[in-house]
C-alpha cells in the first residue's frame, strides 16, 4: 500500500492540487475573494507541463462556467470555482450544464451576501446550491466539506459522481474552510482520460463526428413539449437514484442523543466543539452532519426523530437548512435553527448557550 | 445539338454542382431567401473540400441559427446566449487538434456577447468566427438589433432607429480588427453568386489558417432578414446593397501574413 | 453557339420559392411555377433550354435544393 503524500495546504490550495491528481484536463475561472487561491495554485503549479491540464483566466464567471460547459461536452474533466457573486452568474450556465447533462465540478467558496456582501465566509448559498439556483427543474450534487482534507478528497469523488451520472456536482465550501491551513492527505495522481477512454466511456460528447456514428449534439434545447417533459422525466428519475445511492454524512454522539444538532461545512466544526462542551455539562446532545446537501441525509434524520426531543440546526444564515430537516423529519419533534450572518462565524459557546435557551428550555 | 437530350446531360459525369453531404436531409428552418441556409451550406462545402468534417467541433448561438447543428452534419454544441466565444477557446484549448467555429448572430455576438466575443478575439484563439449580420432580430420577431442602421425600422424602433434615443449601430467586426489577437477579419455577403463564391474563399481562408495554428479569423456575412425588413428576399437584397452595403462595406478589413 | 449544354433538377418539395435563383441565372432559365409544393410554395421550375450548367443558381439557393449538369458538346 502506496503512503499517501502529507502536506500542510490551505483549503482552497489542497482542492486545487487535488483537481490536478483527479486527472483535470481543465480550470476554467475568474478571481473573486475568498477563493482565488484556487487558480492562483493552479497558475504557479503549470499544469499544463504536469500533467497537460488547462488552465484559463476567463473575462468574467459567465465564461468560465460557459468554457466548462464546452469542455464537458467533449468528454473532459473540467471545473471552475467561485464565490457567491460569482457563482450568481454562473447560474445560467449551470442550468445549461444541468439541462444538458453535462458532468463537471463548481466550487463555491461561499461568502456573506445579498449583492456584494461581505467577504467574510458565510453558508447563506444554501438553497441557492440544493433547490436549484438557475431556471428550470434541476438538481445538483452537492458536497459539504467541513476539513482541509475533504477539500482534497472532494475533488476526485465530484469527478467520480459527476461522470457517474453526467451532472454538475457543486462543492460547497466557505472563505473558513479554503482558507485555513491543515495536514492533508493527497492522492495520487490519476492519469488524465485519453482520447479513446473518452470516446468509450462518454460516446455523446463532441469529439468530432466519425464515419461510424451519428453526430454528436449537445443542447439544452427541446422545441417540442412533449420531448421536453420526457427530457424532465428522465432527470427527475436520475435525481431519485442519485438520492437512493449518494447520500453520505456523519453521526457524532447521536446513539444516546436526546437532542442533535444538525450542521455542515464550517457549522459542523463549530458544533463539535459545542458538542463537547454540552456533554461536559451533561446534555446528551449528538451532532448529524450532511456531506451531501442534495442528497438530503432524510432517512437518518427520520430515524432519529423517533428517539429525540429535538434538533437545531446550527448554519451561517438566517436559516435555510432548517426547511429539509423539517421536511426530513416531518416536523415530528421540535426543530429550531441558530445561525448568524453577515460573514460571522459563530462560537461553540454561544452554539451551547442556544441549544439550552432555544431547543432544552424553549 | 438538338440532338442532346436532358437525359444525356443528367449523366453522373456531368455532374458539376450538388447539396454537400455535410448538411443534413432536414430542411432547413430559415424563412425563404434567407442568407442563413446559403452560408450553412458553404461552410459545410469548406469542411467537406478540407476533408476535415471528422474533426471539426461548430458552435450554435442562439437566435435563428440555434438550430443550425439539425441541418450541419458535425458534432455540435448548442451555446448559451452569446457565449459561443468562450465554449469555442475551451474546446479548442482542451482539443488543439480540431478544427472549431462559431456560429452566430449580431444579437448574440454583438450585444449580449460582446465580452466573449471582444476577449476570444483579443486572446487570439486559434477559431473561426463566423458572424452573420442582419441588422435585426429574427428570431424574436424583428427586433432592433446593435447592427440595426440609424433610422431602420425594427419592431423596438417602429419610427425608425434614433441614435440620439437607441444609440449607434455597433461596427463591431472594425473593432475585432483593432485587436492584436485577430489575423484575418473580414465582410462579405451571399446574395450574389460572385459574393457566395467569395465568402465561399473567406471561409476556407479562415479554416486554412486554423489549420496552420496562426490565430483567429472572423468572417462577417451581412444577410438580408427579409421577415424581418418585411419585403420578398430579392428586394431584401436590393434592399441590402443600398443601405447595408455603405454602412457595412464589404471587403477584407484585416489581413495578416506573416 | 455554345459549346456547353447544361441542365438543372429543383428538388420541388425543399423549395421553398424564394426565388433568390431567378435574378442569378445569366440566361432567364428560371421562373415561378403556378403549381405549389406540399409546404404551400410556389415553386420554381425551368422555363426554357437555355441552361449552361453555370451554376449560379444552386450557389445562391439558400436551402441547396438545385443539382447542376453540364455536358460539353463535341
Amino acid at each position: 500500500m502506496s503512503m499517501k503524500e502529507l502536506r500542510l495546504m490551505k483549503g482552497n490550495e489542497a482542492f486545487a492540487e487535488a483537481a490536478i491528481r483527479a486527472g483535470a484536463d481543465g480550470y476554467f475561472g475568474y478571481p473573486i475573494t475568498p477563493q482565488s487561491e484556487v487558480m492562483e495554485y493552479l497558475m504557479a503549479q503549470k499544469p499544463h507541463e504536469r500533467t497537460g491540464m488547462v488552465v484559463l483566466q476567463a473575462e468574467s464567471e459567465i465564461a468560465a462556467i460557459n468554457m466548462v460547459y464546452a469542455g464537458a461536452s467533449c468528454g473532459k474533466r473540467v471545473l471552475t470555482s467561485s464565490s457567491s457573486p460569482g457563482i450568481s452568474l454562473k447560474q445560467e450556465g449551470i442550468s445549461y450544464i444541468a439541462g444538458a447533462e453535462l458532468p463537471c465540478v463548481i466550487l463555491n467558496a461561499v461568502r456573506g451576501g445579498p449583492g456584494l456582501g461581505t467577504i467574510q465566509p458565510s453558508q447563506s448559498d444554501y438553497f441557492q446550491s440544493t433547490k436549484g439556483g438557475g431556471h428550470g427543474d434541476y438538481r445538483l450534487i452537492v458536497l459539504a466539506p467541513s476539513s482541509v482534507q475533504e477539500m482534497s478528497d472532494f475533488a476526485s469523488l465530484s469527478f467520480d459522481l459527476a461522470f457517474k451520472y453526467r451532472n454538475p456536482v457543486l462543492i460547497l465550501s466557505d472563505g473558513a474552510i479554503g482558507q485555513m491551513m491543515e495536514k492533508v492527505y493527497l492522492d495520487d495522481q490519476r492519469p488524465r482520460f485519453t482520447e479513446e477512454e473518452i470516446i468509450k466511456n462518454t460516446p455523446w460528447a463532441t469529439t468530432g463526428k466519425t464515419a461510424n456514428r451519428e453526430r454528436n449534439i449537445i443542447t439544452s434545447l427541446n422545441l417540442d413539449s412533449h420531448v421536453q417533459e420526457e427530457h424532465n422525466i428522465h432527470l427527475q428519475a436520475k435525481y431519485r437514484e442519485i438520492e437512493k445511492n449518494e447520500v453520505r454524512y456523519e453521526a457524532l454522539h447521536c446513539e444516546d442523543a436526546e437532542y442533535v444538532i444538525v450542521a455542515y461545512g464550517s457549522g459542523a466544526r463549530l458544533s463539535q466543539k459545542a458538542v463537547d462542551i454540552a456533554r461536559a455539562k451533561g446534555i446528551k446532545v449528538g451532532l448529524l452532519r450532511p456531506i451531501t446537501l442534495f442528497p438530503f441525509p432524510k432517512a437518518p434524520l427520520a430515524e432519529l426523530a423517533g428517539r429525540v426531543k429535538g434538533f437545531m440546526t446550527v448554519e451561517m444564515s438566517a436559516g435555510q437548512m432548517i426547511e429539509d430537516v423539517k421536511l426530513a423529519i416531518e416536523c415530528k419533534v421540535k426543530v429550531e435553527h441558530f445561525g448568524r450572518m453577515g460573514g460571522i462565524i459563530p462560537s461553540p459557546q454561544e452554539i451551547v448557550d442556544a441549544l439550552e435557551s432555544k431547543l432544552i428550555g424553549g | 445539338m438538338d440532338t442532346v437530350t436532358k437525359d444525356d446531360i443528367r449523366k453522373p459525369e456531368n455532374l458539376i454542382y450538388k447539396r454537400t453531404n455535410l448538411l443534413t436531409d432536414k430542411t432547413m428552418s430559415y424563412c425563404p431567401g434567407c442568407g442563413h441556409g446559403t452560408t450553412h451550406r458553404i461552410i459545410m462545402e469548406v469542411l467537406e473540400e478540407m476533408g476535415i468534417q471528422e474533426k471539426t467541433i461548430g458552435i450554435a448561438p442562439v437566435g435563428c441559427s440555434v438550430l443550425a447543428y439539425e441541418f450541419m452534419n458535425i458534432d455540435m454544441q448548442q451555446a448559451a446566449h452569446g457565449r459561443a466565444p468562450a465554449l469555442a477557446t475551451a474546446v479548442k484549448r482542451l482539443m488543439p487538434e480540431k478544427f472549431v467555429f462559431t456560429y452566430q448572430g449580431d444579437g448574440d455576438l454583438a450585444a449580449i456577447g460582446t465580452a466573449e466575443t471582444i476577449h476570444a478575439c483579443n486572446r487570439g484563439e486559434n477559431i473561426v468566427i463566423i458572424f452573420i449580420n442582419n441588422g435585426i432580430y429574427g428570431m424574436t420577431g424583428g427586433q432592433m438589433a446593435p447592427t440595426t442602421l440609424p433610422n431602420m425600422k425594427s419592431s423596438t424602433s417602429p419610427y425608425g432607429r434614433d441614435v440620439k434615443l437607441m444609440g449607434n449601430p455597433l461596427k463591431i467586426t472594425e473593432l475585432v480588427a483593432q485587436l492584436p489577437g485577430t489575423l484575418y477579419v473580414t465582410r462579405q455577403a451571399v446574395h450574389t453568386p460572385a459574393a457566395v463564391r467569395r465568402t465561399k474563399k473567406a471561409i476556407r481562408k479562415a479554416f486554412e489558417n486554423q489549420k496552420l495554428n496562426k490565430g483567429l479569423s472572423f468572417v462577417e456575412v451581412v444577410s438580408n432578414c427579409n421577415s424581418g425588413w418585411k419585403m420578398t428576399p430579392n428586394q431584401a437584397n436590393e434592399w441590402m446593397v443600398e443601405n447595408m452595403f455603405p454602412f457595412y462595406p464589404l471587403g477584407d478589413i484585416k489581413v495578416n501574413e506573416d | 453557339m455554345a459549346k456547353v449544354k447544361g441542365d438543372i433538377v429543383i428538388d420541388v418539395e425543399k423549395c421553398k420559392g424564394c426565388q433568390v435563383c431567378i435574378p442569378a441565372c445569366p440566361n432567364d432559365v428560371i421562373g415561378v411555377s403556378k403549381n405549389v409544393n406540399g409546404k404551400g410554395y410556389n415553386y420554381v421550375e425551368t422555363v426554357n433550354e437555355e441552361c449552361i450548367g453555370c451554376s449560379n443558381c444552386a450557389i445562391v439557393c439558400p436551402d441547396g435544393v438545385i443539382t447542376v449538369y453540364r455536358k460539353r458538346i463535341e
